[in-house]
């Protein structure tokens, strides 16, 4: 800090770990993304409802904190594997709204030139080796690219975002414990909102925080409040300082909630309307950040105007460049399934 | 010895193309259960981790579902992995990765991303191990648009196809028949690529075709060869690979021969022989059959462990013979 002045510094002392860690800019950066994360998930949704997108799709809308402080401490080219709910994943990993919002309107200008979709979208220029329609499927790819990077020494971490009812599966626990005997820079990451589609972690999971699996393979297990993005962002940055390290994997539990449904057929039988309310009104992820951005001095309501009138234009310019992109000719139905000798 | 003779087992064969891949290539590993020291189920790694060390031949927990897992996911990032399957029928237990993952990643993410991974599947009955650890299920595989799916049924080919594995850049699949393992042949020193996707005409004949996949090979050059005293003059095609299917060398033989007759060790019933008699019977060589096609494939039923009725449950040669006597004869 070599600019700054002593008064600067020691006023940032007593501040949470980001407001430390991160220069202003940054941290504006950060509630810009959370901002583009959450219209572009209620742009998606309108653009469903008026039948534009078809198929379904899982929103996190009231997650976005988890994603962006998970990503914080990750270099451009360290690797993600994603989730069923992994739009908020693929913007916190730098993808462009515009090629999202093409791959969901499944145009050949998308992410998968239209043939993934919601559920996998990807962006692996950007580290980001795609969501996954199984659950807990990206886990053990991830300890796999984790794999790749120690034996290639590419100094790359790999982070694999999965939810609750992952932990639940085989995979999760055959990758975590292959993680942690060969020691590989991966960082697991459980999205814990809750529900497992209807099916409540109180319900489904015999532990009572999903980070107390980590004992069984002897990494540390983190429990952070995933709608504090600096909690989020410290834990993601202890973990990775680890992997890089060559000290092995860490879980970390994001907690967390959903505000949509699991997805578009969800009748949210399974909880409160006032349950449901509770979230919104009082832990919303990205009022959390802004109110404390503001209250610490970092942003006024005039920078906040702005972040959201830019926002809402890059929403509205990437709807406008999916409807115009083209659609895939059907000649080319088979392309991509074996790759095409030169 | 004189390398234009020099024989080697089947499993001989592979190990040494593993060896191959891995001095040709720094990305090319080997991960499977008990492949290390232990020198794998079948022996088929034998001491490689002794020349090639513990980051290069990596034993695994006993995890197939997260063990294919990383595999898919070393591939997608840049490595070339060599997957055993300790049996083939513990590929159930990988399915996942197998089939959603490594089957469809490059697609679903519309050509972003090859999975160069090779799984290998020691195969098959004959061994006495009952019905959870001999079963044929490539048909299964087969039928995944994503994956190449081969049985090389020759020491030859078993060399030249891994190595033609390890090249490619899409997820190749190899059943190798638990009983081939030991079967010698001769093998050519140093690199060459058996293509995937081809199938070889074994014996030339004008009487009948017989299209046959891994050990049946050998079990219908054997019954080609009784019947040859009979008169009978018969053509066996080795299919190779079942995905993608080479279905020119199948449909050219059968317009010469005008007769089929499909022999497989996997359960009859929606298998290969299904495969091959159908595309036979939707090509230009319907119009040259003299006879309707037969299928020799495995009994429904799983493989059981009493020794005469395990022999029961797969075609033997003599069933092929009689099998093919009797179409070339007229009596079907």
């Amino acid at each position: 800090m070599a600019g700054a002045s002593k008064a600067v510094v020691d006023s940032r002392a007593n501040l949470p770990f980001v407001y430390r860690q991160y220069s202003p800019e940054q941290l504006r950066q950060v509630l810009h993304k959370m901002y583009l994360i959450r219209r572009f998930e209620e742009g998606a949704e309108e653009c469903y409802m008026r039948g534009l997108i078809h198929g379904t799709m899982h929103l996190s809308i009231g997650q976005e904190a988890s994603a962006m402080g998970i990503c914080m401490p990750l270099a451009e080219d360290d690797q993600i594997t994603s989730t069923h709910r992994g739009h908020g994943h693929c913007i916190a990993k730098g993808a462009e709204v515009s090629r999202m919002f093409a791959e969901f309107f499944g145009k050949t200008t998308g992410y998968c030139k239209g043939r993934g979709g919601s559920m996998h979208i990807a962006d692996v220029a950007k580290g980001n080796l795609g969501a996954n329609g199984i659950v807990a499927g990206g886990i053990p790819i991830a300890v796999g690219a984790a794999l790749s990077s120690k034996r290639m020494k590419t100094g790359k971490v790999v982070v694999s975002f999965f939810g609750d009812g992952a932990n639940n599966e085989g995979a999760f626990h055959e990758a975590l414990n292959m993680a942690a005997i060969w020691k590989l820079p991966v960082i697991f990451v459980c999205e814990n909102n809750g529900y497992g589609m209807s099916t409540s972690t109180a319900r489904s999971t015999a532990v009572k925080n999903i980070a107390e699996r980590a004992a069984a393979y002897s990494m540390p297990g983190v429990i952070v409040n995933g709608n504090i993005f600096s909690e989020v962002a410290e834990a993601s940055f202890k973990a990775v300082e680890r992997a890089r390290a060559g000290e092995g994997p860490t879980l970390i539990e994001s907690k967390t909630y959903r505000h949509r449904g699991h997805s578009k057929s969800d009748r949210n039988r399974y909880r409160t309307k006032e349950e449901i309310e509770d979230w919104m009104a009082n832990r919303d992820p990205i009022t959390l950040f802004e109110t404390e951005l503001r209250d610490f001095g970092f942003i006024d309501d005039q920078g906040i105007q702005a972040i959201r009138d830019a926002v809402a234009k890059e929403i509205a310019d990437g709807i406008e460049f999916a409807k115009a992109s083209p659609a895939p000719e059907i000649a080319t139905l088979e392309n991509y399934v074996y790759t095409e000798h030169a | 010895m004189d390398a234009a003779v020099r024989e080697l087992s089947y499993a001989q064969a592979i190990q040494e193309a593993m060896a191959i891949a891995m001095d040709m290539d720094e990305r090319v590993f080997l991960m499977g259960e008990d492949i290390g020291v232990y020198g794998g189920a079948f022996q088929v790694t034998g001491d490689l981790v002794e020349r090639y060390g513990t980051d290069r031949v990596i034993d695994t927990p006993i995890s197939e579902l997260g063990g294919a897992g990383v595999a898919v996911g070393a591939a997608v990032t840049g490595m070339r992995p060599i997957f055993e399957f300790q049996f083939s029928d513990f590929a159930t237990l990988g399915m996942e990765q197998i089939v959603n993952q490594a089957a469809k990643m490059r697609f679903m993410l519309g050509g972003e991303v090859s999975v160069p991974v090779v799984m290998r599947f020691p195969a098959g009955s004959g061994t006495g191990a009952a019905a959870q650890h001999s079963q044929s299920l490539e048909a299964w595989l087969g039928h995944v648009p994503g994956l190449k799916v081969i049985q090389p049924a020759t020491p030859h080919d078993a060399k030249g196809m891994l190595l033609a594995a390890v090249a490619d850049p899409d997820p190749v699949m190899i059943f190798e028949h638990k009983l081939l393992y030991k079967m010698k042949g001769h093998v050519p020193e140093g690199h060459y690529i058996v293509p995937i996707g081809k199938a070889e005409i074994r014996r030339e004949g004008r009487d009948l075709t017989i299209v046959a996949t891994s050990i049946m090979v050998q079990k219908a050059l054997e019954a080609a060869a009784a019947l040859e005293g009979e008169g009978i003059d018969i053509e066996v095609v080795d299919l190779r690979t079942i995905r993608p299917i080479d279905r020119q060398t199948i449909i050219d033989s059968v317009k010469k021969t005008s007769r089929l007759l499909c022999v497989y060790e996997a359960v009859k019933t929606l298998g290969i022989g299904a495969e091959v008699s159908a595309l036979v019977a939707e090509s230009e060589a319907f119009d040259y059959l003299d006879a309707p096609i037969v299928r020799l494939g495995g009994a429904e039923t799983p493989i059981p462990y009493n020794p005469d009725l395990e022999k029961a449950t797969v075609p033997q040669v003599p069933d092929i013979i009689a099998a093919a006597r009797d179409l070339v004869k007229g009596v079907r």
